[in-house]
């Protein structure tokens, strides 16, 4: 099979079988990461640019080490340094940056459609790094990638996510990825931050007790609360919602013996999830992050039109 | 020149007129309506058979941006887009550079338009200085220099002990009370219908209590004053459901909605088209169903398009970035004419919301083709079809969701002052 799609936007667009593909490829490249020479000639040629208009360290970097493993050219541009600060239009910029014959853009983005906004004008490849509350589709392959590691398959898993689903975007990628994949999906958190319609958007189910979705789970996702969204009158206190939403041992063992917890980082500990949860046995956060990398080297790889790897 | 329109139907709502009947138009004036009109020498003849003739349209609610945001639109270019939709009158809204809160700036429109205006320009003053929700404007004078009403469109009075005293005031100097309903504190920075496909494409949802909210507070405190008002640009179910509740028990309220209500969702916003980007934002099918039974028992007096041009460079955005607002003066008379396709509406209650109705709102001497009225005249054709596209628009801006979209009717003819002012070409 082979990947049509020049950008990859998100999860929503994508079939179960596109995904596979992208997961079993991120399988493949994830031995290149731990060889003692790190590098494939596959994208030798090519130019990456990131362009963050979001502040990002795990996300860029991750990027930035899977294009560099896979040999090609890379420059990071962020919001602070470019001309955004002087008044550009994302257009303009995107448009600059074509003149100079980039091959794909790794773009993350405040606001919701901004790389559907760019995909439409411009012939490079768009790969979205996160666009505001919409879609994380890196973070939602990563994850899927490191639950069919752990647990063998997608298909019927119990996936609980936790937290701040209106502002999440990782929340989103996650759930039209699982949805597709044949997992369903058990939200949490405080009515203000549950968007309405949520349910709708794949095999999701929303729970109004941290326990009813918990119970039984496969995988529970922990996301994190934005504290400086409190001035918003979403949420009391925190320490109210680390009483309600925070994962803690005792929360963990309604779930399945051997749950996944996860977190797409960067974690509040003592808010949405303990130390001793985030450090303990059924923590596969920093796998998460290794898989990160190995997921972009295969998002990188099908965006610019596949083709022999080593 | 003298005009005669023969062997139209025309339709007069405020005459309960609907035959096939000439009209005679001299000195500006209706001179004579009836069969078999025969034409004198060196008078006009318009073949209207198969036409429909009606009073010259009237659009309660428009933004010319003249003066100070002329890049957008200005009173020559937008009276040209009113006339090629029909219009023979447009009320325009004071949300210009400077707002319109004063005698000065009223002058200047109305000279303006006097002087080089396609269609009759019928100004709207700010309720408060500057539109600031402070200090009310000098509504007196604004009346005397010929505005028609007053309104906080677009940045909607948010003290209700100042908005009472407003429609007090208001009242007390008898010029009508537009509304803006909107609670700015639930719509937020929201930038379409809350909902679930806002959820779905990540945006910020204005949810529909923040129109319903405001709706209610505005018909109460007009209850309470006893002062008329009108609801601008009315989208969501539950403010149909209040103003038909105010209305049955004597609140003297009319409202208006605007033809992107009636025919698009919220749907129109998937892809991130900022084209469908406006405020009250587009919303679900079941508001379209109330809208439309809305204007089907009347709680809904009257079509306005709120045309609000805006440059491409302020469209074409980031969706967050994009600022609210469609044209809309060449594209309503279409779309509400599938209204009476669609049998929501006949052509004698179509007209009644596009000329007798807004006359009567803003209390001015149109909208009707009486022996001796102005003549103000539009001739459509029904069956005309043709495709909007953005290089044909008269218009300055060309923000219109229904770029490329097959219409099905339009304007022939549109007669202002008893002068063709266009002539579908």
């Amino acid at each position: 099979m082979v990947f049509k799609h020049k950008d990859i936007l998100g999860l929503q667009n994508l079939t179960a079988e596109e995904i596979e593909l992208l997961l079993n490829t991120a399988d493949s490249m994830k031995e290149i990461s731990k060889r003692e020479i790190k590098k494939v000639p596959t994208l030798r040629g090519k130019t990456v640019v990131n362009l963050f208009f979001e502040p990002s360290t795990r996300t860029r970097t991750s990027f930035e080490i899977a294009a560099k493993r896979l040999s090609a050219d890379t420059l990071n541009i962020s919001a602070s340094t470019s001309a955004v600060q002087k008044g550009e239009t994302l257009s303009d910029t995107a448009r600059n940056i074509e003149a100079m014959k980039p091959d794909i853009i790794v773009m993350r983005h405040a606001i919701s459609g901004a790389h559907h906004y760019l995909a439409k004008r411009v012939s490079y490849s768009v790969v979205n790094a996160g666009d505001g509350q919409h879609e994380h589709p890196s973070q939602g392959l990563l994850d899927m990638m490191t639950m069919r590691e752990k647990l063998g398959t997608l298909e019927g898993l119990k996936v609980a996510i936790v937290g701040d689903i209106t502002h999440s975007r990782v929340a989103r990628s996650n759930i039209y990825g699982l949805t597709k994949m044949g997992a369903k999906v058990f939200l949490a958190g405080p009515p203000t931050l549950i968007p309405p319609g949520v349910e709708r958007l794949g095999n999701v189910a929303v729970c109004g007790r941290m326990r009813d979705a918990v119970e039984d789970a496969d995988v529970v996702m922990m996301l994190r609360i934005q504290l400086e969204r409190q001035g918003k009158a979403l949420l009391p206190t925190m320490r109210e919602y680390s009483r309600y939403f925070g994962l803690s041992e005792d929360v963990v063992k309604l779930a399945k013996p051997g749950v996944l917890v996860m977190h797409p980082g960067p974690m509040n500990r003592g808010v949405e999830i303990c130390s001793d949860v985030a450090d303990g046995p059924n923590s596969v956060i920093l796998e998460q992050v290794e898989n990160g990398v190995a997921v972009r080297m295969s998002m990188l790889y099908h965006v610019s039109g596949g083709g022999p790897t080593e | 020149m003298d005009i005669l329109i023969k062997g139209g139907r025309v339709i007069d709502p405020a005459q309960e007129l609907d035959g096939k009947l000439d009209i005679l138009v001299a000195d500006g004036r209706i001179a004579g309506i009836g069969k078999k009109l025969t034409a004198g020498k060196g008078i006009e003849v318009i073949d209207a058979r198969g036409m429909i003739v009606t009073p010259g349209l009237i659009d309660m609610h428009v933004h010319l941006r003249d003066p100070g945001l002329e890049y957008k639109e200005d009173i020559v270019t937008g009276t040209r887009a009113a006339a090629a939709g029909g219009f023979t009158s447009v009320a325009c809204m004071p949300n210009t550079k400077p707002v319109n809160d004063s005698k000065a700036v009223t002058g200047y429109i109305i000279a303006k338009a006097a002087a080089e205006g396609a269609v009759n320009v019928f100004p709207v003053g700010a309720v408060t200085q500057g539109s600031k929700g402070e200090h009310l404007a000098e509504m007196g004078d604004l009346k005397e220099a010929g505005c028609v009403a007053v309104s906080d469109d677009g940045r909607p009075v948010t003290n209700p002990e100042l908005m009472r005293r407003a429609l007090e005031y208001a009242k007390g100097m008898g010029i009508l009370f537009i509304s803006h309903a909107e609670d700015l504190g639930l719509a937020g920075d929201g930038q379409m219908n809350d909902g679930f496909t806002a959820t779905e494409l990540g945006l910020k949802g204005i949810p529909w209590v923040a129109e319903d909210a405001a709706t209610a507070r505005d018909v109460f405190l007009a209850e309470f004053t006893d002062s008329p008002i009108h609801i601008a640009h009315v989208s969501t179910k539950g403010a149909v459901r209040i103003i038909r509740e105010a209305k049955a028990r004597g609140v003297k309220v009319t409202c208006e909605t605007a033809p992107h209500y009636f025919t698009l969702t919220e749907n129109a916003v998937r892809g991130y088209d900022t084209n469908a980007k406006m405020n009250p934002p587009l919303r679900t099918a079941e508001d379209v169903e109330a809208i439309k039974a809305g204007l089907a028992d009347g709680t809904i007096d009257a079509i306005a398009t709120d045309h609000a041009p805006h440059h491409l460079d302020e469209k074409d955005l980031e969706f967050a970035l994009a600022l609210n607002g469609i044209i809309g003066l060449e594209t309503s008379l279409p779309l509400s004419l599938a209204l009476v396709e669609a049998k929501v509406l006949d052509l004698d209650a179509l007209v009644a919301r596009m000329s007798t109705n807004p006359a009567r709102i803003l209390g001015i001497d149109r909208g009707t083709l009486a022996q001796g009225a102005v003549a103000d005249i539009t001739v459509i054709d029904p069956d005309a079809r043709w495709t909007v596209e953005a290089e044909k628009l008269a218009s300055r801006s060309k923000n219109s969701p229904f770029l490329g979209r097959e219409m099905k009717g339009r304007t022939t003819y549109t007669i202002v002052g008893g002068k063709v002012v266009y002539k579908a070409g």
